[in-house]
């Protein structure tokens, strides 16, 4: 199927959504999501920040759609031209989605562990308004322990759901989910319960936002001042391929590997997680590519190389 | 641990034999509503877990409905819920008014209970009773075209139905 | 012009015996000397639209329903009414429970049914119980259940209680709703008639919509499009209320005079003694609010009809919508502000919370209106709510941000004077 996406024509098979294709051409330009989440079924088409102006809907279909469309959950036609960052009116829809995004989001940076590898943060950046009129009190919720290894920040929080499709389809029994309705709606158990599945840390790696950290990282070191080394070890519940987050020999943290669209593709147990944190555990196979935009690479430590090895 | 009686347990079959087969959690609604009338006009987690148990279901999965619609007390309310509707068309005929109105009366605020646990005054929106405003849901009956005497004789009638039940 | 309606009055109308010597299941008896597509044809023909509020064809609905899929088919009556302003499904239902009983079964022949639901709202407790009565009845007597009359064609319907969201009334929403979850409006496609109820294709109509079918069934769809004008056939009812001396539920055949419907003793009866027309929400509160002048008339000095076409004349700049036909009058006491922060309180209340835009804007609009009515509005304020309503409208799941977007535009643009007025006498106003 032939789509046309920003004037860049690409051929793609059908079943492919727009926002697939359009990261066919260039990751970098394509639709920003945050709730959109491949190996998650049923994600997407929440937080609308991907939302594309379709203005010829196929070869036969030469009309435009009515509205904008959200690009995760939007099948490519053939014939489909669709505008990106080349339509006003998308880039004008988008700085409003963020700007709502972030009217209840307490702007809490500073103090976040999340700061630096924050998908919102990044959104912000380079899709939003320099100011808000936003000027009534924002939403807030007491932080919470959701199971022994992990804090919620509901005040972060941009419900895209991603945590619960995470404990719905990597874990044998969900016991959170999103509670109450509209912008009173939160992540939760309802009664205090822990999460403790084997592979609820997931719910880390892919929270777009630092609503969901991880309590054995919590306040140890901003991301930036951590390496991010490629490792792996024998592991018999997952496939123990991991980035341990190392400050001198200290492991910080371990999360999972993310693709250059930051998503997880194998996930990994909470046993690798939370429980191997010293270097011993681990084989280190090398520094993890960090984007030169990202403020982790002004480590450098990636190009740190004796002029032996140039 | 709430328990329905064999009749209600014959009741819930009934109700989820509805839907499909394996679509048992279509059966959560009406479920959730006999609950809620059967153990104390609240939905409690032992209730919401029981519900669960009896559709097969995990219990975040209840709760996750149950905290969405508004019909369902998530804390234990007063004997009798005054459900006032204060939705535009309500309002353009004086349903703030009977609002303040009872919360003299009573001596409570919209969202409160009265101390003898009696009465709850809660603020709904639109009951689909716009042409006999201003109204009132009170269990399973509306009372409709509110006037201060209507609420008068209404109040010192269940007070007495409750005087009634007590002795 | 009474079609649905017709013996609303009659003692006991709401009970099988009555209704039946009334005239009442002969659709269903003649429907099984007809071929299913025959009814959707007529239905077609008829002009019939959409009366939930959107006023999409019903005949085309039903033509988009999925027959090759091999999974079954479902047909979803909505009557979780709850749109502010309407209340029209509720009366019908009190007064005539098997007349929608017997839209359902013709409309489930036409289209392949053989199990339907009806969705009412939680709160209408009395109306879950006639409704089951009513089906109760009608399977005693063979027009309902196994071999109905006889025929090959067999039909089951159950009623399904809602529990206070208004969302659920969005159909995939709905959907959801009567699948035992949250009331998260589905981001489509697929449309219902592809993957409805439990993925299978499903048609979802409001109670009028399938109340007007038998009548078409016995009449025939040229009949029923000969009945109102244009592209609006037929008769609506309308639930008509707020500041007038008659409020209650009307049946008419569309095109009537707007104005006639408002100062009429057949319908509304006029507004109060000594008082005058303000404001008009024509069709629930979701519609853009119309001035006085722009009510009666259209910007063009052409009276004004109850019709989809002439009520949207002139567009979002001076029309409105016919929407539910919830019919809300405002007179020369009714504040517009206080009326416009109070539906958006309604819409901030009913968000669902699944979109960003929808969650986050509705907040924001209730919070600078609540502002504005009680005295602490700025002068910007009022440009802010027109800019927030733009952030929202268009870019949600469903079609509840455009509701909750439109009321603030169209009362800012129709009586910013009010608003201005209430910022320039704010307590804390500089």
């Amino acid at each position: 199927m032939k789509v046309t996406i920003d004037g860049i024509e690409l051929d793609v098979p059908s079943g492919t959504t727009i926002l697939e294709a359009a990261r066919q051409i260039d990751t970098k330009s394509a639709p920003p999501a945050m709730c959109y989440y491949s190996t998650l079924k049923d994600s997407g088409g929440k937080c609308r920040t991907c939302l594309v102006k379709i203005t010829q809907s196929s070869a036969q279909n030469t009309r435009p759609s009515m509205r904008l469309v959200p690009a995760c959950r939007t099948l490519v036609e053939d014939g489909m031209v669709v505008q990106n960052n080349l339509s006003e009116e998308v880039l004008e829809a988008r700085k409003g989605i963020v700007e709502l995004l972030l009217i209840n989001h307490p702007l809490d940076c500073p103090i976040c562990d999340q700061a630096g590898e924050c998908d919102l943060q990044n959104l912000a950046f380079e899709h939003g308004a320099s100011g808000t009129d936003y000027k009534e009190e924002r939403r807030r919720f007491p932080v919470q322990d959701i199971g022994p290894d992990i804090k919620l920040h509901m005040n972060r929080c941009i419900l895209c759901f991603r945590c619960v499709y995470v404990a719905d389809q990597l874990t044998p029994h969900r016991c959170h989910g999103v509670l109450n309705r509209g912008d009173a709606s939160e992540i939760g158990t309802y009664i205090a319960k822990a999460v403790d599945s084997d592979f609820s840390g997931n719910m880390i790696d892919v929270c777009p936002v630092g609503a969901l950290t991880d309590k054995t990282f919590r306040f140890k070191s901003r991301v930036w001042f951590a390496r991010p080394m490629n490792a792996h070890r024998e592991c018999t519940a997952c496939c123990g391929k991991t980035v341990v987050w190392l400050k001198g020999d200290e492991v910080l943290r371990v999360t999972a590997r993310k693709d250059d669209v930051g998503e997880v593709k194998d996930f990994i147990c909470n046993g690798c997680r939370f429980q191997h944190k010293k270097l011993e555990d681990w084989v280190i196979e090398g520094p993890m590519h960090v984007d030169r935009h990202s403020v982790i690479s002004q480590n450098h430590y990636e190009q740190l190389q004796g002029p032996q090895d140039a | 641990m709430p328990k329905f009686s064999l009749a209600l347990l014959d009741k819930v079959q009934q109700i989820i034999r509805r839907y499909p087969e394996g679509k048992q959690k279509s059966a959560l609604l009406p479920i959730l509503h006999l609950a809620q009338q059967e153990f104390g006009g609240w939905l409690s987690p032992e209730t919401m877990d029981y519900v669960a148990s009896l559709l097969g279901l995990v219990p975040i999965e209840v709760y996750e409905v149950a905290t969405f619609y508004t019909m369902f007390n998530m804390t234990p309310t007063g004997k009798f819920v005054f459900q006032i509707c204060h939705t535009g068309p309500c309002c353009l005929v004086g349903s703030e008014k009977i609002i303040s109105y009872i919360e003299t009366k009573l001596g409570i605020k919209a969202g409160e209970t009265t101390p003898d646990g009696l009465f709850t005054l809660k603020r709904v929106e639109c009951l689909a009773s716009c042409g006999t405003a201003p109204v009132m849901q009170l269990g399973k009956k509306y009372v409709e075209h509110l006037t201060e005497e209507k609420i008068d004789s209404l109040i010192e009638e269940l007070r007495t139905h409750a005087d009634f039940i007590r002795k | 012009m009474q079609i649905l309606l017709e013996n609303s009055s009659v003692a006991g109308i709401d009970q099988f015996d009555v209704y039946r010597q009334h005239g009442g299941y002969a659709s269903v008896e003649k429907m099984l000397t007809m071929a299913p597509n025959d009814i959707v044809e007529a239905v077609k023909k008829s002009g019939l639209r959409g009366r939930g509020g959107a006023g999409f064809s019903t005949g085309m609905k039903w033509s988009f329903l999925d027959q090759k899929s091999g999974k079954p088919k479902y047909l979803v009556c909505n009557a979780d009414e709850g749109e502010p302003g309407t209340f029209k499904d509720r009366y019908f239902m009190e007064r005539l429970p098997h007349r929608l009983i017997e839209g359902l079964i013709v409309s489930s022949y036409a289209l392949g049914v053989n199990t339907a639901y009806i969705y009412v709202r939680g709160e209408l407790s009395w109306i879950i119980t006639q409704l089951e009565d009513a089906i109760a009845e009608a399977k005693s007597h063979g027009f309902l259940g196994s071999k109905i009359l006889g025929s090959e064609f067999s039909l089951e319907i159950y009623v399904h209680p809602g529990a206070g969201a208004y969302i659920c009334g969005e159909e995939s929403a709905l959907l959801e709703s009567l699948e035992g979850k949250r009331g998260y409006p589905r981001i489509k496609p697929p449309f219902p008639a592809i993957a409805g109820l439990y993925g299978c294709p499903t048609v979802v109509n409001n109670v009028e919509t399938l109340a007007a079918v038998p009548w078409i069934v016995m009449h025939g769809g040229e009949a029923y499009a000969a009945i109102g004008i244009g592209k609006s056939t037929g008769t609506k009812l309308i639930s008509a209320c707020g500041n007038i001396r008659k409020p209650g539920v009307y049946e008419i055949a569309l095109g009537l005079p707007v104005e006639e419907f408002i100062y009429s003793d057949s319908y509304c009866g006029g507004l109060l003694e000594g008082r005058t027309l303000k404001a008009l929400i024509a069709g629930g509160s979701s519609v853009p609010i119309l001035p006085a002048h722009l009510a009666t008339t259209t910007a063009a000095g052409e009276p004004r009809l109850m019709t989809y076409e002439s009520l949207f004349e002139g567009g979002f700049e001076s029309g409105t919508m016919l929407g539910s036909g919830g019919f809300i009058v405002l007179d020369d006491k009714a504040c517009i502000v206080r009326n416009t922060w109070n539906f958006a309180r309604f819409y901030h209340h009913e968000s669902c919370g699944q979109c960003s835009p929808c969650r986050e804007g509705t907040g924001w609009l209730e919070k600078v209106l609540e502002r504005i009515e009680h005295g602490h509005g700025r002068t910007e304020d009022i440009d802010l709510l027109v800019e927030i309503a733009k952030k929202i409208e268009g870019k949600t799941i469903c079609a509840f941000g455009d509701a909750a977007a439109w009321p603030i535009a169209s009362a800012i643009r129709h009586f910013r004077d009010e608003f201005i007025e209430h910022v320039s006498l704010a307590k804390d106003h500089v």
